[in-house]
């Protein structure tokens, strides 16, 4: 192989590296840099001209000096895919650290992965039952679609994450999720967390972890996404298998996201962020889908901490653009010691619909869905006006959604972090709720179902059946 | 590929993302380009002393520094013929059907794929004969595209008129000669145009005639006209491209052209899977056969991004010179400016609001303008209406790219997250959202559905106006404090949102209202109205009005698919029990 070596380093600035030098080097292809103590670094390139060539160092810049060595490697960065990643641990850039052997690759791939033809995709139709009523409910995840949650520093979104990795599976097949989780610029506290959890119930043997914590470079937090989505498309693609991504959290990568731009000295977009960060999320987020043909599924779910509990800030915003919904946590739930936090308001699944009804879920549940978030909205906008006037002054039937919005924050959405509810538990239990309300309240559901499932007809169809077992 | 000039050939001196500067290089301004060894397709974007500057469609990883540019001396244009029509292209006009033929279910790079199929026979007949003068834009025959689309065939505009000396009837390839002119101009079933030129017209006519969408917020409330303009801005999850879908399933074009710029790959396959089997309520045919698709999903190229509207406009005008009524869904206008704002970051320009280029709001009215209701070269009336969508960051409307764009639309529905989060679709905001073209489209409307409609449509506007007048007062101290008269017009108003504006777009029969329905509709509340205001003076108490047995019955009617007499009933029992026999 021809080795282009270069002492030209003329500029350091923050994690770039300038190298000034004759051959021709390809954008986006993977540096070495060796320091005069002998240690090396890795990088790749982000802009190459015939003058000068820039070089992103995902290891950090610290004792780069111009005298260190710059090696272009004619390459450009890949993660070595094989099956036997399953069980293993390895470093936010690819490399093994869980003491175990190297991965023999079967295939080096790019982990830059290629845009899925839209014409190719295959809808995602197949429910997900997480066994958590907030979700399955009122805001159905379906095998394929990238639904992150956003949360705020201090909620337990690494619990439901766990949760649902743990308990998601498509009903009438016996196939697991394997779970790819990569953590970018999380503690060691949170991290060990998911490895005790992967332990103990057993998951890791189907799961291959990522981890950049939060002392390792930040710049290494740009590939690490990357390298479990290149792992993914590998093990969904040609071993077949059901892949569920959790990826955290995304506003770490976007900081780093944010370092680099500064440091290139870009344009800025909002709040300092660079304009083309959409794009970046979106080469992340839509490597998530089916594929006509493949029997192997991506599904993601990428968590988030908004900053200051603020959805408006550029990371959740462009998320939510990308993402097929978002699941919210609330710090009012919280402290309400309502696990999972998960108001459903703001929260969205925009795929369930096609997941949700005859043949996936229940007949009844897109109807009880309207109904449900019509229910809560309605008691939610009530406890407003509490405030200000008192409950004494409202009226009989806005007594009754007050109610139903507590019922439904103590009940529906409350659960334990290992309860698995089915779905048909979760939507007996809204009917429970809608049961409060007078029927004529009922508005949004169709008249055959409510005779089908409200608990008044259901229970005076036990007792016939009763009174028809005893006669006989 | 022919021989090139010296000079039509230069190297690669820089690549940054997407942008490549070439050096050595004879350009002009737009010219497509084949950069480095895979010849990624490209377009020149500035020219800096012996330096080019060129936004490249594709991904450029792995090209080097000294790789060669090739100049192809053409600007970007599209292929317009026969073979448009269900096709799904990417920004740059390649189908998407051929890439995954050739590179399979990823999007591979250096493929060149024309927009028109070569091999495709299409039946011509000619409408014009031997001896025929014809000018530019004439109509010279036809081809049958699909079941419902009978595409014309046009002199194309940038060629001089003529006499014909050929002329030929049967079945023929897009690239074979069907007809000769006497300068000797070979007309084909195809041309090719420019993207980043508007197409002729002889004059733009004004918009008189609504184009109808089967929504009620929007054909009642804020209708827009064919050939007019309109904005949809929201934060995201508020309905954009449920709103966007609708108006590419429902409305009475004769064609839809539906950009996905920048957004999900999703959503363009639900589109796929969808429309072939949905049925255009006028023609009775799959939607599909009168819809082109331009697909360039938020992962694929950012400069194809900044391309695909410019091809889905022209693809759209092209029809509109057939004397069509075409319209355009683009979804969405923001990431099509974001995508300018990132190549103009890349050429280092000096940036206007929030990193924008400085010709943003130039750009964008550019593109609004080329929609319009127009007199064609061919003599017809055709038109283009275009409909943006617009995803503001946080959902604050005044950002740079929404408000340049309502500087320029006539239309603009405001959708709001708080009906969205309390599932009120379509959740587009009563109070926010205007339409400029209510005047010019009254007279339309009286007289092609009633001369009570415009009356019943302030009449409903106004009672919303109230309410939201009213509801501060009850956010106050409770709506027990408000006289009774105020306490049921609060009441017509809550029938008139939950019963009329709510429209659910995955209902099968509700998911398109017919004007004729939305009239029926409006009236019968207006009648119930009057109703409750005699129920009042004849001594009812307003909870007993609230409470009347039948409004049940009214809310479901509009979900059958023969919703009069269900209707009536609900009326009927209504009335009775408001007012006796």
């Amino acid at each position: 192989m021809k080795m282009k070596e270069y002492k030209t380093i003329t500029q350091v600035a923050g994690p770039l590296v300038f190298v000034e030098k004759t051959e021709p080097v390809a954008y986006g292809e993977l540096v070495t840099i060796t320091l005069p103590d002998g240690s090396t670094r890795r990088g790749q390139v982000l802009d190459t001209s015939k003058d000068v060539v820039v070089v992103q160092v995902f290891e950090g810049t610290r004792g780069v000096d111009t005298s260190s060595t710059v090696r272009f490697t004619g390459d450009i960065v890949k993660l070595n895919c094989a099956q036997d990643m399953l069980g293993r641990i390895l470093s936010g850039s690819g490399e093994p650290i869980d003491g175990g052997p190297k991965i023999v690759p079967e295939e080096r791939r790019s982990i830059v992965g290629a845009a899925i033809n839209p014409y190719a995709r295959q809808y995602p139709r197949e429910f997900i039952q997480t066994g958590i009523s907030a979700i399955d409910g009122m805001n159905t995840l379906v095998r394929g679609q990238k639904l992150p949650i956003f949360s705020g520093s201090g909620l337990p979104h690494n619990d439901i994450a766990l949760q649902i990795a743990r308990q998601a599976k498509v009903r009438g097949e016996g196939e697991e999720f394997a779970v790819i989780f990569a953590a970018m610029g999380i503690t060691y506290e949170e991290a060990y967390q998911f490895m005790k959890e992967f332990e103990q119930t057993g998951a890791l043997e189907r799961a291959v972890v990522f981890l950049n914590l939060a002392n390792d470079p930040a710049i290494e937090r740009l590939l690490t996404p990357r390298m479990a989505l290149t792992a993914a498309e590998f093990l969904a693609y040609e071993y077949d298998l059901h892949i569920l991504v959790i990826l955290t959290d995304m506003t770490n990568y976007c900081e780093a996201l944010r370092e680099i731009s500064a440091a290139r000295e870009e344009v800025p977009g909002r709040r300092g962020y660079p304009g083309y960060m959409y794009t970046d999320l979106a080469t992340i987020y839509e490597r998530a889908g089916r594929i006509r043909g493949r029997k192997g599924t991506i599904t993601q779910m990428p968590i988030l901490t908004m900053p200051g509990d603020d959805i408006t800030h550029p990371i959740p915003d462009l998320t939510g653009y990308i993402t097929e919904g978002q699941i919210v946590l609330s710090r009012e739930l919280h402290a309400k010691g309502i696990y999972p936090p998960i108001n459903v308001l703001p929260s969205l699944s925009r795929l369930m619909k096609e997941g949700i009804g005859e043949g996936y879920t229940r007949d009844d549940h897109p109807q009880w869905n309207d109904q449900m978030y019509a229910a809560y909205a309605e008691g939610v906008d009530l406890r407003g006006l509490v405030a200000i006037v008192g409950e004494e002054a409202l009226s009989e039937r806005d007594r009754l959604y007050l109610k139903f919005a507590d019922e439904f924050e103590r009940r529906f959405v409350q659960q334990g972090r290992y309860e698995d509810r089915d779905i048909e538990y979760t939507l007996d239990l809204g009917w429970e709720l809608l049961s409060m309300l007078p029927e004529r309240e009922l508005s949004k559901i169709e008249r055959k179902y409510i005779e089908k499932y409200h608990p008044k007809y259901r229970k005076k169809e036990a007792k016939t059946e009763e009174a028809a077992e005893e006669a006989s | 590929m022919e021989v090139k000039e010296a000079g039509y050939v230069g190297e690669i001196y820089r690549i940054s993302g997407p942008l490549v500067v070439a050096e050595g290089l004879k350009a002009r301004m737009y010219d497509l380009c084949k950069v480095g060894e895979e010849g990624l397709m490209g377009e020149v974007v500035g020219l800096v002393g012996q330096k080019v500057l060129i936004q490249v469609y594709e991904d450029t990883e792995g090209v080097k520094p000294g790789d060669k540019v090739e100049n192809t001396g053409m600007p970007l244009s599209v292929e317009l013929g026969p073979g448009l029509i269900r096709n799904i292209y990417d920004g740059v006009q390649r189908p998407l059907p051929v890439l995954k033929e050739v590179s399979g279910d990823f999007i591979g790079r250096g493929i060149e794929a024309p927009g028109l199929d070569r091999k495709a026979k299409w039946e011509f007949k000619p409408l014009v004969k031997k001896g025929d003068k014809v000018k530019p834009g004439e109509i010279i025959g036809t081809v049958q595209e699909t079941d419902v689309v009978e595409q014309k065939i046009l002199v194309p505009p940038n060629v001089k008129e003529g006499v014909i000396t050929e002329i030929y009837e049967g079945s023929f390839t897009v690239e074979d000669t069907i007809a000769v002119l006497d300068n000797g101009t070979e007309l084909k079933l195809y041309h090719k145009w420019p993207v980043r030129i508007p197409r002729p017209y002889v004059e733009k006519l004004p918009p008189v005639v609504p184009l109808i969408t089967g929504q009620r917020i929007l054909d009642t409330f804020f209708p827009v006209a064919k050939g007019g303009t309109a904005a949809i801005p929201g934060p995201f999850g508020s309905g954009k491209t449920v709103t966007q879908h609708q108006l590419a399933k429902w409305s009475d074009a004769q064609i839809v052209v539906y950009i996905g710029c920048g957004e999900r790959g999703n959503e363009m396959t639900e589109v796929l899977e969808e429309f072939p089997e949905l049925e255009d309520p006028r023609t009775g045919k799959p939607l599909m056969e009168r819809t082109v698709l331009v697909a360039n999903t938020s992962n694929m190229p950012v400069a194809a991004r900044e391309a695909s509207v410019y091809t889905g406009i022209t693809i759209a005008e092209y029809f509109r010179d057939m004397g069509y009524d075409v319209a355009i869904q683009a979804d969405s206008t923001s990431r099509w400016a974001e995508a300018m704002r990132e190549i103009s970051g890349r050429l280092e320009e000096m940036p206007g609001e929030e990193g924008y280029p400085a010709y943003l709001a130039s750009r964008l009215a550019e593109f609004y303008e080329r929609a319009g209701r127009v007199k064609t070269l061919a003599g017809n009336i055709g038109s283009v209406t275009v409909v943006g969508a617009v995803s503001p960051p946080g959902g604050d409307f005044s950002e740079p790219v929404t408000q340049n764009t309502l500087r320029i639309v006539k239309v603009f529905w405001a959708l709001d997250a708080k009906l969205a989060a309390r599932r009120h679709f379509p959740a587009i905001n009563w109070l926010q959202s205007y339409s400029l073209y209510v005047d010019t489209l009254k007279d339309w409307f009286a007289e092609n559905v009633s001369e009570e409609w415009n009356e019943l449509r302030r009449w409903a506007m106004e009672v919303l106006q109230e309410e939201a007048n009213l509801q501060e007062i009850v956010q106050l101290v409770g709506s027990d404090a408000l006289p009774d008269s105020q306490r049921v017009l609060l009441e017509v108003a809550r029938i008139i949102r939950e019963v009329y504006l709510i429209q659910y777009a995955y209902h099968p029969v509700d998911t398109y209202c017919s004007v004729e329905k939305q009239y029926d509709m409006l009236k019968a509340i207006k009648q119930i109205n009057d109703w409750f205001y005699q129920a009042l003076e004849a001594g009812k108490t307003v909870d007993e009005i609230a409470g009347v047995e039948g409004m049940e019955e009214f809310a479901r009617a509009k979900f059958e698919e023969n919703y009069k007499p269900a209707l009536e009933a609900a009326l009927e029992k209504i009335r009775k029990n408001l007012l006796g026999e």
